[in-house]
């Protein structure tokens, strides 16, 4: 049994990190971070996610793709974490300096990829360009088939992200090829940064557009640990489509002045904010 | 007029200007249709949607959309303002820009906001060091990049009434204000800030003040800079090229955007067929930028007064061994 306890613990101390990374940084995205790290606490350490720090290239591997890549902080809290980097290096994240070979950092504003000469470790592709990630997962899971591998491909979305046209021929595409080893999750918080997704516009009802599109659809809230275990394990069984997870989360999540809140969805705390912050989520012990 | 020390200029930054102008030229042009795609407070298109609700919309994450919208009003006789992030705005729909705006000639200004690498801590992905390039190839689109939020204004009224495609280029920070209040824009033509005898600096964007102060800083090393406003990417001023080239036989190129393909492309592509003249290129190395505080950043590629005074020493060490 998975300790879900330990699990809200761990997504504790990570939002913990996100808003110190983006405070650190004076610049960077808190609330569609916040909104997403319930599910990459379940993923990574729930055991759903198969990988290996020490190998990071480790053929084998399940592999992630943050496609929503302006929620960095929660991807490199969580490699931070699992060990891909060290946690001291979390300060360099939007910095010029770093831990790079060639000095700069390696936490971009963005995630690159780890073979990118300014990559993280762990980072599976180079995001930031909304609405790319799905076609890329589509392809390493491809891969994957044509090599017999076992090994499955997640991918993060926004629900703004959704509103690009490349999603969409890529839905149609791991339909059309039922690319079982293939699991999405749309971050389905409501916000895009102009405001409510559903009045600028509107995407909904995303679970039969993806049913059309040939995909085995689960709903879930994204802040409900046996839901989002139980979400996983579905898709993992579903064989013969790729497996769509929409879960209705809260941007800003478990920061209160930050949540459901657009304007929080890409400025810094100042000092004030970030204390105020730091005692919610350190009292918020679960 | 004179060198003069930038430090002491105010600033302001040209999106800024962007808005407010729009809301100016929607009260006198009834026609006119602003789009944007999930960027409006940061382009500053939310001014007019502010004041013209109905003339507005917000196309969402969907830059492709965008431009066909835009694309599609024109085809119906509006003038038709589109933004985004340079990276977005030209980028991603490049090909539907040909297509559509370039191939038939639309009234669509493409206007982007966050161009260059002083977008800062996004990092390479949002860093837009290409468009230049992208859109000069295009036949039919015009592309300027204005250097201050005096320009910008300018720039903006003059264009809205030329029914043609338009690219105009800002970038996120506040730029020093150099031109003055009576300044004209006219496409096509650059403008001598500065003049000098030693070596001409030819520069778009930020890098005109840049531009300035260096040649204010060179002054006291004796070095005698002629400093150029070349707002106007396409068309280019070919005359004003070949008359500083002939007067300095040295040309620096200075911009926010990568060696390859703008501005210093352009210049040279004029001094090699009218003039070959020694050509020294300041810009983006063809590399990808950083995550970082933009003028850190901007700094660290070398587009900094410093990086561009090294630029002119260059050109000079040619010069004289020319
Ligand atoms: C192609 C592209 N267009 C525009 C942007 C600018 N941008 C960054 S985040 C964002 C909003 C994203 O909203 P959503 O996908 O809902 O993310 P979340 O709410 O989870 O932060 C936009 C428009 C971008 N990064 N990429
Ligand atoms: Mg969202």
């Amino acid at each position: 049994m998975r300790d879900i306890q330990q699990l809200k613990e761990i997504a504790r101390q990570l939002r913990i990190d996100i808003v110190t990374m983006v405070y650190n940084a004076q610049s960077g995205h808190p609330g569609g971070s916040l909104s997403a790290i319930d599910i990459l606490t379940v993923l990574y350490f729930g055991g759903f996610l198969r990988y290996d720090p020490t190998n990071p290239w480790w053929e084998d591997r399940d592999r992630f793709i943050l496609s929503k890549g302006h929620a960095s902080p929660a991807l490199y809290s969580v490699l931070a974490k699992v060990g891909y980097i060290p946690h001291e290096e979390l300060n360099t994240y939007r910095k010029t300096k770093g831990y790079a070979s060639d000095g700069y950092s390696r936490l971009q504003g963005h995630p690159a990829w780890q073979g990118n000469r300014h990559g993280t470790p762990g980072a599976e592709a180079s995001t930031g360009s909304l609405g790319q990630g799905l076609s890329i997962a589509i392809g390493q899971a491809l891969s994957g088939k044509l090599a017999n591998k076992n090994y499955r491909v997640y991918v993060m979305l926004g629900d703004g992200e959704v509103q690009e046209g490349m999603v969409w021929e890529a839905a149609m595409f791991a339909g059309h090829h039922k690319l079982d080893n293939l699991c999405a999750i749309v971050d389905n918080n409501n916000l895009q940064i102009d405001g409510d997704i559903r009045q600028i516009v509107n995407i909904h009802p995303l679970p039969d557009k993806y049913r059309a599109f040939g995909w085995h659809v689960i709903e879930i809230d994204g802040h409900d640990y046996n839901q989002i275990i139980n979400a996983f394990e579905e898709a993992t069984n579903t064989k013969g489509k790729p497996t769509m997870i929409i879960a209705h989360t809260v941007k800003g999540k478990g920061v209160s002045f930050m949540e459901n809140n657009f304007k929080w969805h890409g400025v810094a705390p100042n000092k004030e904010q970030y204390e105020k912050a730091i005692l919610e989520l350190s009292a918020g012990g679960v | 007029m004179m060198a003069v020390d930038i430090k002491s200029l105010p600033k302001k930054a040209l999106r800024d200007t962007y808005g407010e102008v729009l809301v100016e030229l929607g009260k006198i042009d009834p026609d006119m249709v602003v789009l944007d795609a999930d960027l409006s407070e940061s382009t500053r298109t939310h001014k007019f949607h502010e004041a013209f609700p109905d003339r507005f919309f917000n196309v969402g994450i969907a830059e492709q959309n965008l431009i066909g919208i835009a694309a599609g009003l024109a085809y119906t006789g509006r003038t038709v303002y589109a933004s985004s992030f340079a990276i977005f705005l030209s980028g991603r729909p490049w090909e539907i820009i040909r297509q559509q705006i370039a191939y038939n000639k639309l009234n669509v200004k493409l206007v982007a906001s966050h161009g260059g690498v002083s977008v800062g801590q996004d990092g390479a992905s949002h860093q837009m060091n290409e468009d230049i390039s992208l859109m000069r190839a295009l036949p039919n689109m015009n592309v300027i990049v204005p250097a201050d939020s005096v320009e910008m204004e300018k720039v903006l009224k003059k264009i809205h009434w030329i029914k043609e495609p338009f690219y105009v280029r800002m970038s996120r920070e506040k730029f020093p204000i150099i031109l003055p209040a009576d300044y004209e824009f006219e496409l096509g033509k650059g403008y001598v800030l500065k003049e000098g005898n030693d070596v001409s600096v030819i520069a778009c964007g930020v890098m005109v003040s840049m531009a300035l102060q260096a040649a204010y800083e060179l002054e006291e090393e004796g070095i005698d800079v002629e400093v150029i406003n070349m707002s106007s990417i396409k068309p280019i001023d070919r005359e004003l090229i070949v008359k500083t080239a002939q007067k300095t036989k040295a040309v620096v190129t200075s911009e926010e955007h990568s060696i390859i393909g703008g501005l210093g492309s352009a210049v040279a592509e004029v001094l090699s067929e009218e003039c070959p003249t020694i050509l020294v290129r300041h810009g983006v190395e063809d590399r990808f930028g950083i995550s970082g505080p933009a003028w850190e950043v901007m700094e660290e590629l070398g587009l900094s007064v410093e990086g561009l005074k090294k630029k002119i020493k260059q050109a000079l060490d040619k010069k004289s061994k020319c």
